[in-house]
Order: structure tokens, then C-alpha cells, then sequence
């Protein structure tokens, strides 16, 4: 082995030793986070913590009135942005000519999920709470949540209806298949885990999402639950961003209580993502 | 008694690739009709054409006329699922849908919405008993498609194309990545088949060609160059373009 030859394997090695350590430094910083939220706020956790309201200026007490908005609030998101976005993603990848409109379109796409989540809430609060006039409201908030996680659906599905190959679709033609039925009994069928994990995807950043909220449904405390969708919701990102900085005295540990409640919601819905996820990709015929 | 007749038919694609000029082609009713020559002569462009899976393509323009039983099918009015019915189609890789061997093969009438199960349990016996494939599978028909053996897959899609009984059959390349026993049961398949009814083949090479046609029609770059019964046009071709390939000059 010449003197050359050496030197490249030296560097072959130090470069991947490098980017392997980069690599495992994501791992580091999830497992880090979890462990302290989870040593900060495992105490506060109980079943009156779950299953009650607050109470005491919200420093006892628990939260779930923000565990229900949450979940409304994704509920909402859900209903509103799933058909729109599956819709857009079946005839961006179905039907779209390439041209100058489908295009813009895609531009459009792109530049929605690159908005900041503040600029949705105050769009939120233009649009639906004031011009519409559904008030700071679930639907608002969950409507304003909807346009945010477009993007997100639209893309991922449209990638998920891509991937299912195109020799399925001309063989289903040359069948006497309509493009209709092609997609409905075949395209969207072998699409849909990837569809699926692209949703919950969306979803679990609407559920998280803090800004688009605060201007358009989200109450700083609300005694009962709410009983519309044109009441305001408490809800679990907005009300620890209140109770960390807005209430004087506030116990730390309910902080961190909630914070860990809000981080076992979209980490869950993340493990569901990837069960279907690994589940599919076991069951792929091709 | 001519199935198809092409008459002066041109096609382009709007990337300028694989067009068909002033193509006319006579192909009978209950033969084999093998389109031939080198690769991008047109002959699947031609195929495709004639089921109209071309509009699927980003076709410029298409000129002149295919008849099928008389009736231009290049025509906007024709109904074309209608003629996809008619005119069933294997590809050169076998396209196995991602079902059970069954569904494969009643997907077609689930398209067209026929229920009839005794209808449709006996079309998939004399499918797989065309296909050569019925004892293979017979046990079997409920697993994955995907499960079969390469060429057991290109039988299973030969039957899928059979079991609406179409009346015309188009294999783009069928047996090209089959082994030469399976290869040999497709065309034995096909030599039963041309009884009831009409083939069109693109073969996978010129040996296959000479082996099954009973027309023959030799492709190059996008001509029509030479028409003859098959025995004959491959011991004595009149073209010296269409001599030169046979030989294995170029191609």
C-alpha cells in the first residue's frame, strides 16, 4: 500500500467517523429532550391532573379542558384539510397537465408551508374570526389550522400517489379501466399508508402549533368545556405558553407537566405514523 | 378477412420521439401478426395505437385511420373503454397487479361492473387453462400475484388479457424476460389461441419472429418497410433493409 493510497483511507475514515457522529447527535438531542420534560414534569402527572380543570388562577389543579381543545382542534384540522389536501394531491398527481398553471400551483404549495405559524394566526384572525365572523372560535382556529397544514398533506400525499408505479395505472387502463376507477382501485389503495403517515404528520404540527391559535380560538381559561364549535377551546401548546409566562408563581412542575402531556400527544400520533409506515412497507407488493 | 386495416396512419410525439409515418398494414382476422425490427422502428407505438393506450402519451398529432371491423377507432367518438374490452394487451414486463392471483384476473370484470359468479369462476378457469397456467395455480388462486414465478406472472397476465375474451390480442415483447421453456409455452399458447382470435406480436428478437408469424411486417425507424406471409418473408425478403436484419447485420 503506497503512501497516497493510505492517506485516502485515513480521510475515508475520519470523514465517515465525522458524519456518523452528526448522524447520532439527532438521536441525542430527541432523547434528551424527553428525558428531562419527562424528569421535570413525570410528577405532576395524576389522574386528577389529566381528568380535571384548573383551578387557583390555573396553579392547581389539571388541564384537561386543553387536553379536549387539543384534540378538537386536531379533530377540526383533520375534517378540513384531509379532503381538501387529498383532493389537490389526487389531481396534482393524477390529472395535471405540466403547464404554466399546475405550476403556479406547486409554487403556491411551497411557499404556504414557508409562511411562519404567526403570520397564519393573524391571517386567521383577518380572515375567519373578523371578516367571517365566527369569533375566536374551534372552527376558526381549526380552519386557520387546516390552511397551515395544506401544504404538508397536499405534498406528502402527492408523493405517496407518485410512488405507486405507473405500469399499475396503464395496465388498469388497457383493461377498460376509466382514470376514475384506476385510482380508486389501485392508486389510492397502495397509496394510502403513505397518505396516512403524511396526515398524521400535518396534523401532529397543527396539534403543537401555538400561534395560529392564540388570535383565532384559543381561550387563556375557560372553566368548562366547550360546547361548539363557535366556542373558544383551551388548548395544551397555547395554555403552557400561558402558564409559563403569563401566570405569576406558577408551580414548575405543572408546567413541565403539560409540556410532557403535549410531547406524549405528538410523539403518539408520531409512533402511529410509523407503525402504519412499517406495517405497509412489509405488505408492499412492489 | 382483415380484423384491423391501417390506412396511411402517422403519429408523433410531442417530444419528437417514436413517430409512425404512412403506415399501411393489413392485419387478418384469426392469425398472428408479428410486427418486427430494431428497437425504436415504432412498433409498440403502433400497438399502443391500435387500443388507443397511446392517450395516455403526449401525442402531437395522429393522421389516417385504423380500422377495426371497419370502424376508424382514431375516430374522438369512439368509445374507447368500450374498445379496451375488444382489444386486450400484454406487456413486455409482466404488470401483476398488487392483489391475489383471482382479483388479477376478475379486475376486468369488476371494471365493468359484470356479478355474474359462475360467469366469472368459469372465465377464470378457461383464462388460466388458455395461458397454460391452470395447473400451476388452480390450488393457489387466492395468494399474492406476486408469489408466481416470472414467467408464471406473464401467463397470469396473458389469462388477465383473455378473460373478457377480447377479439384481438396485442404482446408488446411478451416473453422478453422469460426462460426459453416458459418462453415456449407462451407461444404454444399463442399458436392455440389464433383460433378464436386475432394476434398482434412484437417479438423479442427475430428468431421468434420467424418461429410464430403468419404475417409478418418489418419496422425501421418509424417506416413500414416490408409486408409478407411469414414463411416466406423470412427465407427470401425482397427488401435488402429487411434482408440485412434477418441476417443479424445491424439491429
Amino acid at each position: 500500500m503506497n503512501h497516497s493510497s493510505k492517506k485516502r483511507m485515513v480521510v475515508q475514515k475520519v470523514a465517515f467517523a465525522g458524519m456518523s457522529l452528526v448522524a447520532s447527535l439527532t438521536v441525542v438531542f430527541i432523547i434528551l429532550i424527553v428525558v428531562y420534560i419527562f424528569s421535570m414534569g413525570a410528577g405532576a402527572i395524576s389522574f386528577e391532573f389529566i381528568f380535571s380543570a384548573p383551578y387557583d388562577g390555573m396553579r392547581s389543579g389539571g388541564i384537561l379542558p386543553a387536553i379536549i381543545g387539543t384534540f378538537y382542534l386536531t379533530v377540526g384540522t383533520a375534517v378540513l384539510a384531509v379532503p381538501l389536501g387529498l383532493g389537490a394531491a389526487i389531481y396534482l398527481s393524477e390529472y395535471a397537465p405540466d403547464n404554466q398553471v399546475t405550476r403556479i400551483i406547486r409554487i403556491a404549495i411551497t411557499n404556504l408551508s414557508g409562511i411562519p405559524s404567526v403570520v397564519y394566526g393573524l391571517f386567521g384572525l383577518g380572515l375567519f374570526v373578523l371578516f367571517l365572523r365566527l369569533g375566536t372560535s374551534i372552527l376558526a382556529a381549526s380552519m386557520t389550522l387546516a390552511i397551515m397544514t395544506l401544504p404538508v398533506i397536499i405534498s406528502t400525499a402527492e408523493e405517496a400517489l407518485r410512488a405507486v408505479p405507473q405500469s399499475f395505472r396503464v395496465v388498469s387502463i388497457s383493461l377498460g379501466g376509466t382514470r376514475l376507477q384506476t385510482i380508486r382501485k389501485i392508486v389510492l389503495p397502495e397509496a394510502m399508508p403513505g397518505i396516512l403517515t403524511g396526515v398524521i404528520l400535518g396534523l401532529e404540527r397543527a396539534a403543537g402549533e401555538t400561534a395560529p391559535i392564540m388570535f383565532t380560538g384559543a381561550a387563556f381559561f375557560l372553566p368548562q368545556l366547550p360546547t361548539s364549535l363557535t366556542d373558544a377551546t383551551m388548548a395544551l401548546p397555547y395554555h403552557l405558553f400561558v402558564i409559563a409566562t403569563q401566570v405569576p408563581g406558577m408551580p414548575i412542575q405543572i408546567q413541565f407537566g403539560t409540556a410532557l402531556v403535549l410531547l406524549v400527544f405528538v410523539l403518539g400520533m408520531n409512533l402511529i405514523a410509523s407503525i402504519i409506515r412499517s406495517r405497509a412497507r412489509a405488505k408492499r407488493q412492489w | 378477412m382483415d380484423k384491423i386495416v391501417i390506412e396511411d396512419f402517422s403519429i408523433e410525439y410531442s417530444d419528437g420521439t417514436e413517430s409512425l409515418r404512412h403506415i399501411n398494414l393489413h392485419i387478418p382476422a384469426n392469425q398472428l401478426t408479428v410486427l418486427f425490427g430494431p428497437a425504436g422502428g415504432g412498433k409498440s407505438t403502433l400497438l399502443r395505437s391500435i387500443n388507443r393506450l397511446n392517450d395516455l402519451a403526449d401525442v402531437k398529432s395522429t393522421k389516417g385511420q385504423i380500422l377495426f371491423d371497419g370502424i376508424n377507432i382514431l375516430d374522438k367518438k369512439v368509445d374507447v373503454i368500450n374498445l379496451r374490452r375488444k382489444v386486450g394487451m400484454v406487456f413486455a414486463r409482466p404488470v401483476v397487479l398488487p392483489f391475489s392471483i383471482r382479483r388479477n384476473l376478475t379486475y376486468g370484470f369488476e371494471l365493468a361492473g359484470v356479478r355474474d359468479a359462475v360467469l366469472i369462476e368459469e372465465s377464470v378457469e378457461r383464462s388460466l387453462v388458455q395461458s397454460a397456467l391452470w395447473d400451476e395455480v388452480k390450488d393457489r388462486l387466492d395468494e399474492p400475484a406476486i408469489s408466481l414465478s416470472g414467467g408464471q406472472q406473464q401467463r397470469l397476465c396473458l389469462a388477465r388479457s383473455l378473460i373478457q375474451q377480447p377479439e384481438v390480442i396485442l404482446l408488446d415483447e411478451p416473453t422478453s424476460g422469460l426462460d426459453p421453456i416458459s418462453t415456449l409455452k407462451v407461444e404454444n399458447s399463442l399458436q392455440d389461441l389464433k383460433q378464436d382470435y386475432t394476434i398482434v406480436l412484437v417479438p423479442h428478437s427475430v428468431q421468434q419472429a420467424a418461429r410464430t408469424a403468419d404475417t409478418a411486417a418489418f419496422f425501421l425507424q418509424g417506416e413500414l418497410i416490408e409486408v409478407g406471409i411469414g414463411a416466406e418473408l423470412f427465407t427470401n425478403p425482397t427488401e435488402s433493409r429487411t434482408q440485412r436484419y434477418i441476417e443479424g447485420r445491424y439491429g
